[in-house]
């Protein structure tokens, strides 16, 4: 095998594992628009209290993510040796870590350090 | 329309001829040197028609080797102009007692001390360690280049285009004065309305892509291309750093560009995020800036680890004690330093659970590190010692860092941090750490590796004299600062009240003139062993009987690097290729596929230039206008197919030929 | 590459490949352009993590609720999501080497984008026009520059978009080209991640407080 044939052999397919199939995208597609629809529906109509809205959307939200990196950016643990995925966790970790440690901290500030009347503030 | 003023303005923004320092004598003598520097740097290169040979050689390389030699160039350079201004505040705390005002009025002070920080972090070390980085890992992964050749080159001028901008904040307008972090409010707009911040912002976004993108380059490297065998385990553990550090790199960069980007939409657009009013909150960026500010330390400190790690096993003739516990212990500071940003400003008013969370996990990255620590010791422990340069800057290291690390956890303990916060005990624990780990190991890197890059070793007697000022004039000038600081001496201060203190600023003083001789010691080394490089020559390739891949090759080495793609069977290949009866191969060679120099790299980062350089100056026309150009060559760079190119294998054959002819007188003499 | 993978040929070990394939070039470009977008990834996330900290900060200015019209999102939502898909189609031509197909699919994936920025920009204008500048207080800086951002980035996609069309009608589906394709599919799909972080937490929560 020539070294042309081989890279092209090889780009090809990696090319072809990021298009998936025509029903994985409608699969992906269909999935996307309930779970986008349904907290748009909860938050419009106001049927549920507040606190069961906040964690039933934030619950697709994460749902629909999931959803995206597998129909749509094709994550698996195989892909380039399992470094993708491997990127992506770490990502994630460190997002999370980064999120809830400045919500964390910044709260813990504002509760010691912040005049109550400040905090009435909020409507 | 416009009238003359209004035209200047639209044409020059707020650059005016006041913004030129012409009232401030030292930056004029400053200027005068530099300008007679650089018009004869400049005039010799036009004599000896030099221009031509670094523009096609040297600026539009794509080959990793020539891009470290740049980045190692680039971060001497700054450590001049970074150490011009550690004297400066040297001199001015030793004598501004006894109401005295020093030599530096306020203004000039405080732009010294921000500068002092920014250069040695972001255009000293940075390109030290990248530099160091860019040379070595492809060659101990055995490969031709970097996955991404072009993107290296870039990446080299963006950090250069930075450390022009802060060089051009001297000359033209003035540097920031709100310390090396330029933390709001007063680094907003009401507090700091010159153009000082905005050098700062645009020069540390500008080199910040650079940091990205080599950041993203050097994982994919060490992830993609190394030598067939070399599993994960096997990689050598400076490859190993080098893998950590990139990763770091890559997850906090982008925290630092974002963070900048909303203080500079506080001081273009008026938006409130940093601001005292309107909700905004400038804690936020503190908090933001030190999620990236802690992991930055250990991005690095770990490669100076790598080179330790290599250079304690090689002159010690052993394997290196511990292996997978030194790349665990990689791997667990690399997680850790994620979750300690907030010991950086524990007086905030966090409260107490926060405090010690963010203290209790400081404690924690103590123990890889001490594990370390442990495994350099026993990789010591019964071998037989080589004290050539390397060795000796890496035992320095192991003496002063372990002092550095112990004030670290002292400062870890929230109630002691209460006292010592922003004092100069602080201020000694960090040089402690990044003088005595980083700076140390770069120069062993340096003396270790110096003979692969250029043919030749490092003049030895120099190479200890700058050894022995640099360290004992490290405890001269820090020691003092430890005593000042639990005496309550904050830092930044220009001058002082009580005269009991001066006799410590004198001898901190003193330590810092024994540091200038280390630093002339070092430049004289390199002119001393350039003009002796026919008595110092190595043409082995291996002058140190080291262990790893990079050794396997001649020095300099060829472009290709290896004629063939090494095969890896152990931790230390190319000891193990020794021992075991590795011949070279003399015949069969084939022609080798390399990329193609390209100056799209030197256009990108010049175009980013003028554009921060318009931005800075409120001259938006220049901003807009770069920023189109910027997008046109970047486009215009992906219609270019020419990029790669054969080394014809009739070329190979003669360089091989001739280090084999080279070998073989060396092994006759 | 499989020649002298260390096969110790009569105890003689094989210190270095002879039978050499060329590395393919590009073979690093997706893992490269992958983790470029986890660092894009972790700027979202320093900008959501603002606006969690400053999004209540109204400083008695307007809130969500004074501001956002859901419906308008929503629509925006479903363009986003079809451009989604309409690229994927896109890529599935592409893999069939259906070149006109994939042009006509890249037009209207950026059809889709060029529209989800034109209802973003206007929702943008009513509010400044309403007084809600990125000035007024905190919670309009930290949204201005979220949502702000993420259009941003759509807008170099789409400057993207054509730039790979122009390629792809000068060179064709070229190997270098078929890769180019796929990071921009990456980056789109990546893009549309981020809104759904986006609509949740910024309009979806903002309207629950």
């Amino acid at each position: 095998m020539s070294s042309d044939v081989h890279a092209h052999a090889h780009a090809h397919d990696s090319a072809d594992a990021h298009a998936g199939t025509r029903s994985g995208q409608l699969i992906g597609f269909g999935a996307s628009v309930v779970l986008t629809a349904i907290p748009f529906l909860l938050v419009m109509t106001g049927s549920l209290d507040k606190q069961a809205t906040a964690l039933i959307i934030m619950a697709f939200a994460a749902v629909q993510v999931v959803v995206h990196m597998v129909f749509f950016l094709h994550m698996n643990t195989k892909a380039e040796g399992g470094w993708t995925m491997m990127a992506l966790i770490f990502t994630i970790i460190m997002v999370v870590i980064a999120l809830s440690g400045s919500l964390w901290v910044m709260h813990h500030l504002t509760t010691n350090m912040m005049p109550v009347h400040e905090m009435g503030q909020t409507p | 329309m416009f009238d003359t003023a209004n035209l200047t303005k639209l044409i020059f923004g707020r650059l005016t001829l006041e913004s030129l320092p012409l009232h401030e004598p030292i930056i004029i003598g400053t200027f005068a040197m530099v300008a007679l520097g650089g018009a004869a740097l400049f005039g010799a290169l036009t004599y000896f028609r030099l221009w031509g040979y670094l523009w096609k050689e040297w600026f539009t390389t794509v080959d990793h080797k020539r891009i470290g030699i740049m980045y190692m160039v680039l971060g001497i350079v700054m450590l001049l102009r970074g150490f011009a201004d550690a004297l400066m505040m040297r001199l001015q705390q030793a004598i501004a007692f006894n109401g005295s005002e020093g030599y530096l009025n306020s203004h000039h002070y405080d732009q010294v001390f921000t500068a002092h920080g920014v250069i040695m972090i972001f255009f000293v070390a940075m390109p030290l360690v990248t530099g160091l980085m860019n040379y070595v890992v492809p060659l101990q992964i055995g490969a031709r280049d970097v996955s991404f050749p072009f993107l290296n080159n870039f990446s080299f001028w963006m950090t250069t285009a930075g450390a022009v901008l802060v060089m051009c904040s001297l000359f033209v307008g003035e540097f920031a004065r709100t310390g090396w972090l330029a933390y709001p409010p007063l680094s907003n707009i009401s507090y700091s309305p010159d153009v000082g911040v905005d050098y700062y912002i645009w020069a540390l976004q500008v080199a910040g892509v650079g940091t990205l993108l080599s950041g993203v380059n050097l994982i994919c490297t060490i992830v993609k291309m190394r030598a067939p065998g070399m599993t994960m385990m096997k990689m050598p553990v400076f490859t190993w750093t080098s893998l950590c550090t990139n990763v770091l790199i890559v997850a906090s960069f982008p925290v630092l560009t974002a963070v900048l980007a909303l203080l500079s939409l506080d001081r273009y657009v008026g938006t409130n995020f940093f601001t005292n009013d309107f909700g905004g909150d400038p804690m936020m960026y503190v908090n933001l800036i030190w999620i990236w500010g802690h992991p930055e330390v250990y991005i690095l400190i770990l490669p100076a680890f790598g080179i330790f790690s290599e250079v304690t096993s090689t002159f010690s003739g052993k394997r290196l004690f511990g292996y997978t516990s030194m790349v665990y212990a990689t791997v667990v500071i690399t997680i850790l330093s994620y979750l300690v940003w907030l010991h950086h400003f524990f007086t905030m008013g966090s409260g107490a659970s926060v405090n010690s969370f963010f203290g209790i996990t400081t404690m924690i990255i103590s123990i890889p590190t001490g594990a370390k620590m442990f495994n350099w010791l026993f990789t010591m422990y019964r071998g037989r010692i080589r004290f050539e340069l390397p060795m000796m800057w890496t035992v320095a290291f192991m003496l002063t860092f372990v002092i550095g690390g112990m004030t670290g956890v002292l400062l870890a303990v929230p109630p002691a941090d209460f006292v010592l916060h922003n004092s100069l005990f602080l201020v000694a624990h960090f040089h402690n750490v990044i003088i005595g780990g980083v700076l140390f190991g770069l120069f062993a890197g340096i003396a270790y590796w110096f003979p692969k890059a250029f043919g030749f070793k490092l003049d030895v007697f120099w190479g200890k004299m700058s050894f022995w000022f640099w360290t004992v004039g490290f405890y001269f000038a820090f020691m003092p600062l430890y005593v000042l600081g639990l005496m309550g001496v904050t830092r930044r201060l220009r001058t002082f009240d009580d005269p009991s203190l001066q006799i410590w600023f004198v001898i901190a003083g003193i330590g810092a003139v024994m540091i200038l001789l280390g630093i002339a010691s070092f430049l004289i080394q390199i002119a001393v062993s350039i003009l002796r490089r026919e008595q110092l020559a190595d043409v082995t390739g291996d002058p140190w009987d080291a262990r790893t891949l990079e050794w396997a090759t001649s020095s300099p080495p060829p472009a290709y690097n290896f004629a063939f793609t090494p095969v890896v069977h152990d931790n230390d290949a190319w000891w193990d290729m020794k021992r075991r009866g590795y011949a070279r191969p003399l015949a069969g060679f084939k022609a080798i596929h390399m990329p193609s120099n390209t100056g799209t790299g030197v256009i990108l980062a010049g175009l980013s230039t003028t554009m921060a350089f318009g931005l800075i100056w409120y001259m938006w026309w220049m901003a807009a206008g770069s920023f189109v150009a910027l997008l046109a060559v970047a486009i215009g760079h992906t219609f270019n197919y020419h990029r790669s190119f054969h080394i014809p294998a009739d070329e190979v054959v003669s360089v091989e030929r001739a280090r084999t002819e080279l070998l073989a007188a060396g092994a006759k003499s | 590459m499989t020649v002298a993978m260390g096969t110790l040929k009569a105890g003689e070990p094989v210190f270095y490949v002879v039978d050499e394939h060329e590395h393919p070039e590009g073979s690093s470009t997706m893992l490269g352009f992958w983790i470029y977008l986890m660092s894009d990834c972790l700027i979202f996330a320093i900008l959501f993590a603002v606006y969690g900290v400053l999004g209540a900060k109204y400083a008695a200015g307007p809130a969500p609720k004074d501001l956002f019209d859901l419906s308008l999102v929503a629509v925006n939502t479903a363009f986003l999501l079809l451009s989604s898909l309409t690229y994927g189609f896109a890529m599935l031509s592409m893999q069939q080497n259906r070149l006109k197909a994939m042009q006509a699919w890249l037009v209207v994936t950026g059809l889709f984008g060029l529209a989800f920025l034109g209802i973003e920009l206007t929702e943008f204008a009513h509010m400044i026009h309403e007084g809600a500048t990125p000035q007024r207080s905190a919670f309009l800086s930290s949204f201005f520059t979220l949502v702000g951002t993420h259009g941003l980035h759509v807008t170099f996609g789409l400057i993207w978009l054509v730039t790979l069309m122009v390629q792809v009608k000068r060179f064709g589906l070229i190997e270098a080209n078929r890769r180019r394709l796929v990071c921009l599919s990456m980056f789109w799909h990546f893009l549309d991640v981020i809104w759904i972080g986006v609509f949740t937490f910024v309009y979806l929560m903002g309207m629950l407080r």
